[in-house]
């Protein structure tokens, strides 16, 4: 065979074979265990509707086995009074698991407050969980890879794979992640995705007595939750940071942080 | 019940105490460990960079210190993995960081880069030593009654020689060409090393005080400048030890004379290297301590005149809560003290040594405030968390993140370096060695 032939070949072979190769990369398997594509997990929170009762909160350590006594939850609920003069003092002790049973503020060092009530102009509540990002800072920062992204927009950990080095949980804007005192890996708010993937509804959403909660599919133009967000003026948490987050609020004011 | 209790406290409690408005989830997750971290990876890269500076670039005062440099900076090495080690909630699976890495990841990049870094800097030992070795080999062959250190090091040297015998004229030129070539390389690793670190904190979005490019670069000046501080220190203490045990024969002292027989230099000679390297050493010391303190001073000037949303919180970090810390402990006692006693005219060695260990409590105490610091208010901006380091230990935790951890972490680079000096003397005087 001649030089130029031998060249010439290569060239074709290789052409030809660079085709049917990124062939193979057509079917990423990402794509073949989507069980729905058309699946995108989303959540609202109606802070007009939130009371401050905790059910969720022990509902939420209940299902996910959470330590009851345990000073960390995957989700919780902030209680806002906002003074006449414009202060804001805020709280949440342990959570709101046990609920606001009490007009004091827990301000942790500086002992309990109280605002007299002549003195404030609002008070609401605000719950709060992993906003399931859609560039999540966490994933991005994860040095092993433990935690990720469901094809349906869910943030997962993988228990059996994180090193527990905590850059996950200095890398989230919202606080919701913690190390699990017993698992001793990072943990987090799943959005309850052993029960929503079987067509259930995560374990906050149900206790909440007054579906301040809810959860939904934002690509279905038929799901309660995806017409508010559309139709609705909504907001969401520290969109600064250009991480996309899917947990969407009704009536979120300006001093929620 | 106790212990149910016990074990229900969350990683981070048992050291930080909030204050105000807190999210229920913050803890200082980043103790002391991380701390610890890039002050030991700083360590390393500034002993690397301060033995580069004679094999680059031919500065020959250096050239005694240079070699301690260069195999204490190989000691410092492992210790640097250390502190992770250490931090790790899952420390088994560290492995996974090199197995897996998840290159999105800053953290990810430190199999890759501290991996080359460490066959740099012991290949550019191999290089050094290479002549020694060869000529231990023979020498202790040659010997008929070995010590038992000896039988122990003959094997050692003969493994590590790596059957390369050739020490003719030709093949030692080609030696101190490949470890000016390695030492050359090994500058922007080195950097890359520890300005990835850097890159760690600054990288972190949510941390309002971490997130400026300028970490990075922050981090490698200071990281020389503690890398220098630290040769020139224990470069002294060792010195002032080896005086002391030459002058009384206290051979255990001398690990190097221990195991390669009376190589012990003479009193006196020891003393006239000793304040030279000091000295010379102390001036490349200003030179990088001058471009850190610029580049913090900076960096925090442009955060006040900017003046985002977060401003209002650091303000209260740095001017109230953290204020003997910044600018009494880190810049008062770390840089400007020790700037003065090293520019002041008629610097003697002890001088010399006193500013090097202020430099050194102030980078720790730099690591110290940004570390910690970053974490010492809330994601809301609304409430604060204090770190207390804990002294006695009352769980493995607590020893790991606390004050034993760090002293382990600081004591066990010179535990290493007692051995390796066995094998590759860092002290030796003569012109043997590149």
């Amino acid at each position: 065979m001649k030089r130029r032939d031998f060249l010439k070949n290569t060239a074709v072979f290789v052409a030809g074979a660079s085709v049917s190769v990124s062939a193979l990369d057509f079917i990423t398997p990402k794509e073949l265990f989507a069980a729905n594509p058309q699946l995108k997990w989303g959540f609202l929170v109606d802070t007009h509707k939130c009371v401050g009762c905790g059910f969720c909160v022990k509902a939420c350590k209940t299902e996910n086995d959470i330590p009851y006594e345990a000073n960390v939850t995957r989700t919780w609920v902030e209680r806002y009074v906002i003074k006449k003069d414009g202060d804001v003092v805020m709280d949440c002790p342990k959570g709101a698991r046990d609920g606001y049973t009490t007009k004091l503020l827990d301000q942790n060092h500086s002992g309990m407050l109280l605002v007299p009530e002549d003195e404030i102009a609002q008070a609401f509540f605000v719950p709060k969980l992993c906003n399931h990002c859609t560039t999540p800072a966490c994933v991005q920062v994860c040095p092993v890879g433990a935690t990720y992204q469901t094809a349906d927009g869910v943030v997962l950990v993988d228990r059996s794979w994180c090193i527990g080095c905590g850059y996950c949980i200095m890398g989230c804007p919202y606080g919701v992640r913690f190390f699990h005192p017993v698992e001793h890996v990072a943990d987090k708010c799943t959005f309850c995705y052993h029960r929503i993937s079987k067509g259930g509804d995560t374990a906050c959403a149900q206790a909440c007595p007054f579906d301040a909660r809810q959860i939904g599919n934002l690509k279905d133009p038929n799901d309660p939750v995806a017409q508010t967000v559309l139709n609705q003026r909504v907001g969401v948490l520290r969109d600064e940071y250009g991480t996309k987050p899917n947990v969407y609020y009704i009536g979120l004011n300006k001093e929620v942080r | 019940m106790v212990e149910q209790v016990a074990q229900m406290i969350v990683h981070g409690e048992a050291w930080t105490v909030k204050d105000l408005f807190v999210l229920p989830n913050e803890y200082v997750y980043w103790s002391i460990q991380i701390v610890m971290y890039p002050y030991m990876t700083g360590l390393v890269a500034g002993a690397f960079v301060l033995s580069s500076l004679y094999h680059v670039f031919n500065v020959e005062k250096l050239k005694e210190i240079a070699r301690y440099a260069l195999v204490f900076s190989f000691a410092l090495l492992p210790v640097a993995m250390m502190p992770l080690m250490l931090h790790l909630m899952q420390p088994l699976r560290g492995i996974h960081v090199l197995m897996t890495p998840h290159f999105t990841s800053a953290i990810s990049a430190f199999g890759i880069v501290f991996m080359t870094y460490a066959f740099i800097v012991a290949a550019e030992i191999w290089f050094v030593y290479r002549k020694f070795i060869v000529e231990s080999v023979h020498r202790l062959n040659n010997k008929q009654d070995r010590s038992g250190l000896e039988s122990l090091l003959l094997p050692i040297y003969k493994v590590i020689s790596l059957g390369a015998m050739d020490i003719s004229k030709d093949a030692l030129d080609s030696d101190h060409k490949a470890v000016k070539f390695l030492a050359a390389l090994g500058i922007p690793v080195a950097c890359f090393l520890h300005g990835y670190a850097g890159f760690i904190f600054g990288s972190v979005k949510a941390n309002a005080l971490w997130m400026t490019p300028l970490m990075p670069v922050i981090f490698i000046c200071s990281a020389v400048v503690s890398g220098i501080a630290l040769c020139i220190v224990s470069y002294y203490i060792f010195m002032e030890m080896r005086k002391w045990a030459a002058k009384r024969g206290k051979n255990w002292l001398l690990p190097d004379a221990l195991a390669q027989g009376g190589t012990a230099i003479p009193v006196e000679q020891l003393r006239s290297i000793q304040e030279h390297e000091v000295k010379m050493t102390s001036k490349y010391l200003l030179i990088f301590m001058t471009a850190a303190i610029t580049l913090e001073i900076l960096d925090m000037i442009f955060r006040g005149y900017t003046a985002v949303k977060s401003w209002d919180a650091l303000r209260m970090v740095i001017y109230e809560h953290d204020f003997m810390k910044i600018f009494v402990y880190q810049y008062g006692l770390g840089n400007f003290l020790p700037f003065l006693l090293l520019l002041v005219p008629g610097l003697s060695t002890r001088r010399a040594v006193i500013a090097s260990i202020l430099v050194l409590f102030g980078v720790f105490m730099m690591r110290w405030n940004v570390v910690i610091g970053g974490q010492a208010f809330s994601l809301t901006f609304a409430g604060f968390m204090e770190y207390h380091l804990p002294i006695i230990p009352h769980d493995i935790e607590t020893f790991k993140e606390g004050l034993g951890g760090m002293l382990s972490v600081i004591f066990a680079p010179f535990i290493i370096f007692y051995f390796l000096n066995m094998i590759f003397p860092a002290f030796m005087s003569d012109d043997e060695a590149h």
